[in-house]
């Protein structure tokens, strides 16, 4: 009877043995963790940088991997809340064994899961968290895009000189690290060039109701209203201002750009302002090649997170390549020293606080889509 | 003064939500003395079958808008019925814990299976009903929110002739009164206590949907904090009281629209919650409750 039972388990592995044998790579792939808000309420950024980072890999598989290994992407859903991302990172660490993390793109889970890549010394890239905290965390942290204290004053520059606006309201998040960071350096910036924060009025993450904050908002009088927040509450806040009669220009910043602005805000997010990492109408070759892969496989124009989840795996695999290895040490080194390596969102330069530093982009919802406005620096 | 009126206005809206959703709460409450904590979960269910339903209907009409309204409503009494009848009753008689615990068993249960049955993204609630904005001077009304108070009255207005002036609501309170006494005068317990879920329920889809007409992105845990806001207003109020719960509701939804309007609006949930204490502090039964004994 034992001997029958143990039978099919024989074949079964003599099966998969065979299955696996003619594979293009004998090699052992290089294993790569990524944990982003697939689902919940920021699932609109994680989609988009989850659809970036996967063609990233599957281009680079296509041409033969690195080092002779193929990349295999292991992706955990934090599913947009506290609390999830730290189980998935470490069950990534732990048990997947990947070499390096990408995500997230929200800067409270990034900060979550930074001290735990920290800890473990696996070199973790995140594609579009913007605030300062999340590379202060350690050596082994870095990212891909600009951040809050760059991205505030770009805004309050903005609002200054393109809009003329002199006296502003500030709608922040109170429950979210980005929202707070970057309400901060917009504070100063504006303040440096002569501007007035009217009033800030604060909100916590997930609610709907903003009607009391905007009409305090509409009796203080002001010129624009700004958003350092996220495109759920962004849109509920535009459609609400405009449903009290509020006619003055409103803006966002970075987290504002996604798909679901546009739905949930209809009509209202019309006009509205927000910053960008790069823009899909960008004439060079290089953004114009991925524009065009992105839509042909995925049927939409890439947003900013589609192509800095790309631009986290390029980082990544270049500096796998330069090091030869994926020892955590050697390629935390390489990473580190990123000179001048052009990606779609720009050239990128990892300086010495593990930041990369580009420019932004101001884009403006006009017929449902985000168009190019100007090109900025603070 | 324009700005004050508008916050008056623009919290009496909320507090009738919050009201909807208190009366199903306290109406449970008093015929079975347990808080049913599943009801924030019927509320955002009643959301999701309005959002559903309206797909079918032309939008911005007004019998489309109230066939949603009463579609959502037959299905979320459908749904407190099943709960009560599949999950409250085998354990009715036991121990009054052992059902509250369930009751967040299925909160719980119902929340994420909403996770996977709706995804968990935001969706876009349509406009179902036809809407336009009115400026009087400086104030601006959306007929959302007056649609919003004259549906919850109406609705408080049908609840207190349904249970005060028909024969099921006479037996609503002879249960609620004492349950064996209603049994020997013939009442059959079951019926009222199914009829009892199944209009809270519904009142709780109506609430769903004037709240996702208001604030038009609905997701599977919307319920949570409208719910238990919603508890407090029933407490605030004095529990098991009909009135009180829609009182509770106003003087709820007041406040925290005055607080998020004031330069405090980072505390706006904690100084509603403090004032819920200072009250019950002073009155233990709730502003129109009556005290008494109670094991719990």
């Amino acid at each position: 009877m034992s001997s029958l039972s143990r039978f099919p388990v024989i074949v079964v592995a003599a099966l998969a043995g065979l299955t696996f044998a003619p594979s293009l790579f004998a090699q052992e792939p290089i294993k790569i963790g990524q944990f982003a808000s697939i689902t919940g309420k920021e699932a609109s950024l994680g989609q988009s940088s989850n659809n970036g980072t996967m063609m990233a890999i599957d281009d680079l598989n296509a041409a033969g991997g690195v080092l002779g290994r193929p990349l295999l992407l292991v992706t955990e859903d934090t599913q947009s809340k506290p609390g999830e991302t730290a189980t998935v990172v470490k069950k990534l660490i732990s048990r997947d064994k990947v070499i390096a993390l990408l995500g997230e793109v929200a800067s409270s889970r990034s900060l979550e899961a930074a001290p735990i890549a920290q800890a473990a010394k696996i070199p973790m890239i995140s594609p579009a968290s913007t605030n300062p905290k999340v590379t202060e965390t350690g050596a082994y942290i870095f990212r891909t895009c600009f951040i809050d204290p760059f991205q505030g004053p770009v805004m309050a520059r903005f609002a200054r000189e393109r809009l003329k606006a002199k006296r502003v309201a500030l709608v922040v998040s109170n429950s979210s690290a980005y929202s707070i960071g970057l309400a901060k350096f917009f504070r100063e910036a504006f303040a440096a060039n002569g501007g007035t924060i009217v009033l800030e009025q604060k909100y916590s993450e997930g609610d709907k109701d903003f009607k009391a904050q905007l009409t305090a908002i509409k009796a203080a009088g002001v010129d624009a209203v700004f958003n350092p927040g996220y495109y759920n509450e962004g849109a509920l806040i535009v459609r609400q201002a405009r449903d009290l009669g509020l006619t003055l220009p409103i803006f966002g910043a970075d987290s504002w750009e996604a798909e679901a602005l546009i739905e949930l805000g209809g009509k209202a997010v019309e006009g509205a302002y927000l910053c960008s990492h790069y823009s899909p109408e960008d004439p060079s070759p290089r953004v114009q090649k991925f524009v065009a892969a992105y839509k042909q496989r995925f049927g939409s124009t890439p947003d900013s997170n589609a192509s800095l989840g790309y631009d986290s795996v390029l980082v990544l695999v270049d500096a796998i390549r330069r090091a030869g290895t994926t020892e955590r040490g050697a390629l935390r080194e390489a990473i580190a020293t990123t000179r001048d390596f052009m990606a779609v969102t720009g050239k990128i330069t990892i300086d010495s606080e593990r930041n990369a530093s580009k420019n932004a982009v101001i884009v403006q919802v006009r017929n449902g889509k985000f168009e190019f406005v100007q090109s900025l620096t603070p | 003064m324009s700005e004050f009126l508008q916050q008056l206005l623009n919290g009496l809206s909320l507090g009738a939500i919050y009201a909807l959703i208190a009366l199903g709460y306290t109406m449970v409450y008093g015929v079975l003395r347990f808080i049913n904590f599943a009801h924030s979960e019927v509320f955002m269910v009643g959301a999701f079958i309005g959002y559903y339903l309206g797909k079918l209907v032309p939008e911005g009409t007004l019998w489309g808008g109230l066939l949603v309204l009463a579609g959502a409503m037959i299905g979320c009494a459908i749904l407190g019925i099943l709960v009560e009848r599949v999950v409250y009753r085998p354990l009715r008689g036991g121990p009054t814990i052992n059902v509250l615990i369930t009751a967040i068993g299925v909160s719980l249960l119902l929340q994420y299976t909403g996770q996977i049955v709706f995804g968990a993204a935001p969706r876009t609630f349509p406009p179902i009903f036809p809407s336009a904005n009115f400026h009087l001077g400086t104030l601006t009304i959306s007929s959302n929110q007056l649609f919003v108070i004259g549906v919850a009255v109406a609705l408080m207005i049908g609840l207190q002739l349904i249970v005060f002036k028909t024969k099921i609501g006479t037996a609503m309170r002879a249960v609620s009164l004492n349950p064996k006494a209603a049994q020997l005068v013939g009442v059959n317990n079951n019926v009222v206590i199914s009829f009892t879920f199944g209009l809270g329920s519904a009142l709780a889809a109506a609430g769903g949907i004037l709240y996702a007409l208001n604030y038009p992105s609905i997701d599977p845990l919307m319920g949570v904090m409208p719910g238990l806001k919603a508890f407090v207003a029933a407490i605030l109020g004095g529990i098991g009281n009909i009135p009180g719960a829609a009182l509770g509701g106003l003087i709820l939804g007041t406040v925290e629209t005055f607080i998020g309007g004031s330069q405090f609006s980072t505390y706006k949930d904690a100084i509603a919650f403090a004032i819920l204490i200072v009250i019950l502090l002073c009155k233990p039964a709730g502003l129109l409750g009556k005290f008494t004994a109670e094991k719990v």
